[in-house]
């Protein structure tokens, strides 16, 4: 007999989202820490970040957290084609914000503004801070959102194939839990880095 | 069939094993989810016009609010916090709670050098 | 107390029913017993390492000067010593091997909530140990820097840190998954007409456990992984030539590393909860005081953790507002105590082997859990941080607390889990030389700390000699009584044991010896007058 718990499943999803809201909380608490110490250097040196490109990236996020939820409510109505086409939106926005981010450190890095570099050792120390900060934070998040676009790409397939219905959908909502966490932790970076200035 | 009507449907729940109860399923309107976007945006446009005036200390202050502000709405609309059982709701509060008093706690030493 | 052999059709646990036999059986297996009992193999097999490597440094401090090995060789053996107790033994312990076997029978349950996620916690850990432990063999020699990996010394030496914070790294996901699955377990799986406070209290001290298993964790995790940042790409969050700062690691290590030592009693002062009525036939005192003070333990604890940290420099405010607190996280303990003896008081006391194990419990936690205080005291603080005192304190919680609770648990357990008994009179003995022992070889340790004996130091000056003889002499009883121990639990096949050896009347007493796959004939329930102790 088939044992099934859908709200358990939520619950399970749901604790682990905890887990990696007190995993970036700690990056956030240095962030707290150094910020304290070197509000000045913070400021000087958030304007090497482009902030228009951040705002891109947040809008781009919170459209497609937008997307993934609507795809959820299209499933549960039985609109499959809807959902699939949802699910190709969010997945795009997703490409676009790697896309931006690609090109945002690639910029840095060739011009040698990165943990570890010759130009890095003669910056002030809050600005030595500040970018660290911005790589490790912005990159966690990354590896994140980019886990969250696999999850949602395998919902997308088993939505298309049928296995996610109307009827037996709470992989689909998990992977959006998923999907909204990246969104929210990016909707606290983007002015901790980029609108300091 | 009204439109909260077509927005609620029956499912049938297995608990436990034991026994299996019918629970009516809450969908979120496309137009709720449209708005709740809407919303998003006009904050993200408030922060960053309210960051480019430079208030110091409280700009900060002003930016988490807001964001904090985007993050409610969220977790209430998009993760669907507000439709799910009060437990949820109860644990994502305890957990914000509990990383908050280790910011705080931590601050304790590093303000009061 | 029963003491026939009731015959059980259903085949136990322990017979391969699937597709697969023998070791692949085991091995792909997500039945929460068999899982339970993998996690009991690989931890003894560590504990066992952890103390020969206890035992190597108390040889060498045997006598003051160098005996046989130097200095780097005796750091990374505490180092070692160290990561091995805590991230394989202590802290996944009770809750990975007892709860996984019996949280689900307590509460009325087949299997946990998410069995394959189990299995793979089971695999993390194994993968995580085996990380950490190949730090020994690989890169440029053992990682020297303690189990607490403090900046900035752990970002500059060139030992191997990365393979050891990596393992723990993955160690620590591997506890999360555990603390996820038991939280929706308990939420979603009781038997029916069972509320949480209908629940048996071993399961409360679970459920508490898992709560800091899944919110400290992460904190621990996002920590270790700047330490490989900052050995690998210079981050400099914790390396003052950057502009970082040494204090803030120790204050991220410290707020995941003290919530960590309640994961690893709250289970050890949920098994003794569920052995002291048992053994005195009677109802546990205060039935709510220990399930809420489970969870008031789990609560101010997270909030303590800067009394590691009296001297490093903090803050005036933070150092007294951290003692305040560490104070306040003893009352908690002190209930539990206070209810365990008044359960005791006036009840038909039987001293099995598994009580006097808790009996030994009560007496090691409790000063273990009062040389706490005074190490909370800032003023003592001053005097008593970095020596042996406070090594001899945290290995009585550790040890005579967490360890002696698991010593009670298998033998608790024992003849549930492996339908067999075994020899009391041994067991007594071992209990014996172990008791003996670690009072000999940790309360030495109190005094000749306070006298100023530092701790991780592999040579001292020549006053603290007799003291380290004592400790050594102490060792080598406790190392006799371990083997004695182990001897008689694994070394034959004992008598066939009932369901109810010891005449308990939680679930797990009503099923079979070892239980059937899916532990019930039938899902137990609760009525409205059924309570979870049920002694006269």
């Amino acid at each position: 007999m088939e044992h099934r718990d859908d709200i358990g499943a939520k619950l399970g999803m749901w604790v682990f989202i905890f887990t990696e809201i007190l995993l970036f909380g700690g990056l956030f608490l240095v962030y707290a820490v150094m910020r304290s110490r070197y509000s000045v250097d913070f400021h000087h040196a958030a304007h090497h970040l482009n902030a228009f490109i951040g705002a891109i990236n947040t809008v781009v996020l919170l459209v497609s957290s937008a997307t993934v939820a609507m795809s959820i409510t299209a499933v549960q109505k039985g609109n499959t084609k809807l959902a699939v086409n949802l699910l190709i939106l969010t997945l795009l926005c997703a490409a676009v914000f790697m896309v931006n981010k690609y090109f945002e450190w690639g910029h840095k890095i060739h011009i040698g503004l990165y943990p570890g570099s010759d130009l890095m050792i003669t910056l002030n120390h809050g600005e030595v801070m500040f970018f660290s900060l911005y790589f490790f934070m912005t990159g966690l998040h990354m590896l994140h959102l980019v886990i969250g676009a696999i999850i949602l790409a395998i919902v997308l397939v088993k939505v298309k194939s049928g296995t996610i219905n109307a009827n037996r959908y709470v992989l689909m909502e998990n992977g959006g839990l998923y999907w909204h966490l990246v969104d929210l932790i990016w909707i606290f970076l983007f002015p901790l880095l980029y609108l300091i200035t | 069939m009204t439109r909260d009507e077509k927005n609620r449907k029956s499912k049938i729940v297995n608990r436990n094993s034991h026994n299996m109860h019918t629970e009516t399923v809450h969908i979120t309107p496309y137009r709720t989810l449209a708005w709740v976007l809407i919303t998003l945006l006009t904050l993200t446009f408030i922060t960053i016009t309210v960051t480019w005036i430079d208030l110091s200390a409280i700009t900060v202050l002003v930016a988490m609010l807001i964001a904090s502000v985007k993050a409610y709405i969220v977790l209430t609309y998009f993760m669907h916090l507000k439709f799910e059982s009060s437990l949820f709701r109860a644990l994502v509060i305890m957990v914000l709670a509990i990383y908050a008093l280790v910011i705080i706690g931590t601050f304790v030493d590093y303000l009061l050098r | 107390m029963t003491e026939e052999i009731t015959h059980h059709p259903e085949p136990s646990y322990l017979v391969d029913t699937g597709k697969r036999k023998g070791l692949m059986a085991w091995l792909t297996s997500t039945d929460h017993k068999r899982i339970g009992l993998m996690y009991l193999f690989a931890i003894m097999v560590f504990f066992v390492i952890g103390v020969i490597l206890g035992e190597v440094m108390r040889l060498e401090l045997f006598w003051p000067g160098q005996q046989f090995y130097g200095p780097q060789a005796y750091n990374g053996i505490f180092t070692i010593h160290g990561i091995i107790m805590i991230f394989t033994v202590v802290i996944p312990g009770l809750s990975v091997v007892f709860g996984n076997f019996f949280l689900p029978i307590l509460i009325g349950a087949k299997d946990v909530a998410f069995p394959r996620l189990n299995l793979f916690s089971f695999y993390l850990f194994i993968l995580g140990a085996a990380i950490a432990v190949s730090s020994q063999f690989m890169g440029n020699g053992p990682p020297d820097t303690g189990w607490t990996f403090y900046a900035p010394y752990s970002i500059r030496t060139h030992t191997n840190v990365v393979a050891a914070v990596f393992g723990a790294f993955v160690l620590g996901f591997s506890s999360i998954l555990t603390g996820l699955n038991f939280i929706v377990t308990i939420h979603r799986m009781r038997a029916r007409g069972m509320t949480f406070f209908k629940m048996p209290l071993f399961p409360w001290a679970v459920y508490a456990t898992s709560w800091i298993q899944v919110l400290a964790t992460p904190i621990v995790g996002i920590t270790l992984l700047m330490i490989i940042a900052e050995r690998w790409l210079r981050i400099g969050f914790f390396d003052p030539a950057l502009g970082g700062d040494p204090i803030l690691y120790q204050h991220l290590f410290w707020i995941y590393s003290h919530p960590a030592v309640y994961i690893m009693i709250l289970p050890a002062m949920g098994v003794i909860t569920e052995i002291i009525p048992t053994f005195a036939q009677r109802n546990v005192f205060g039935y709510k005081a220990i399930a809420f003070s489970s969870l008031a333990i789990a609560g101010v604890g997270y909030f303590v953790w800067a009394h590691h940290m009296f001297t490093s420099g903090m803050s005036v405010s933070a150092r007294w507002i951290f003692s305040l607190l560490t104070f306040l996280v003893a009352i908690p303990s002190a209930i539990k105590v206070f209810n365990w003896v008044t359960t005791m008081y006036k009840g038909s006391i039987d001293v099995k082997p598994p009580l006097l194990f808790a009996l030994g419990f009560i007496w090691l936690f409790m000063i273990g859990g009062m040389t706490g205080l005074t190490l909370g005291s800032l003023a003592i603080n001053v005097h008593v941080h970095d020596t042996a005192y406070v090594v001899a304190h945290f290995h009585y919680i550790v040890f005579g607390g967490v360890g002696f609770a698991f010593f009670a648990a298998v033998h608790y357990w024992y003849p549930k889990m492996f339908g067999r008994m075994y020899n009391f009179k041994r067991a007594n003995w071992a209990f014996g030389f172990l008791f003996v022992g670690f009072n000999l070889l940790y309360f030495p340790q109190f005094i000749i700390g306070y006298m100023g004996m530092p701790r991780r130091y592999f040579d001292y000056l020549p006053q603290y000699t007799f003291g380290h003889q004592l400790s050594g002499l102490g060792g080598l009883l406790l190392g006799i009584g371990v083997i004695i121990m182990l001897q008689n639990l694994f070394s034959k096949k004992g008598a066939k044991a009932p369901d109810n050896p010891w005449g308990g009347n939680t679930f797990e007493w009503r099923i079979a010896s070892p239980p059937t796959v899916e532990n019930f004939d039938e899902l137990p329930e609760m009525g409205e007058n059924d309570q979870p102790y049920d002694y006269k």
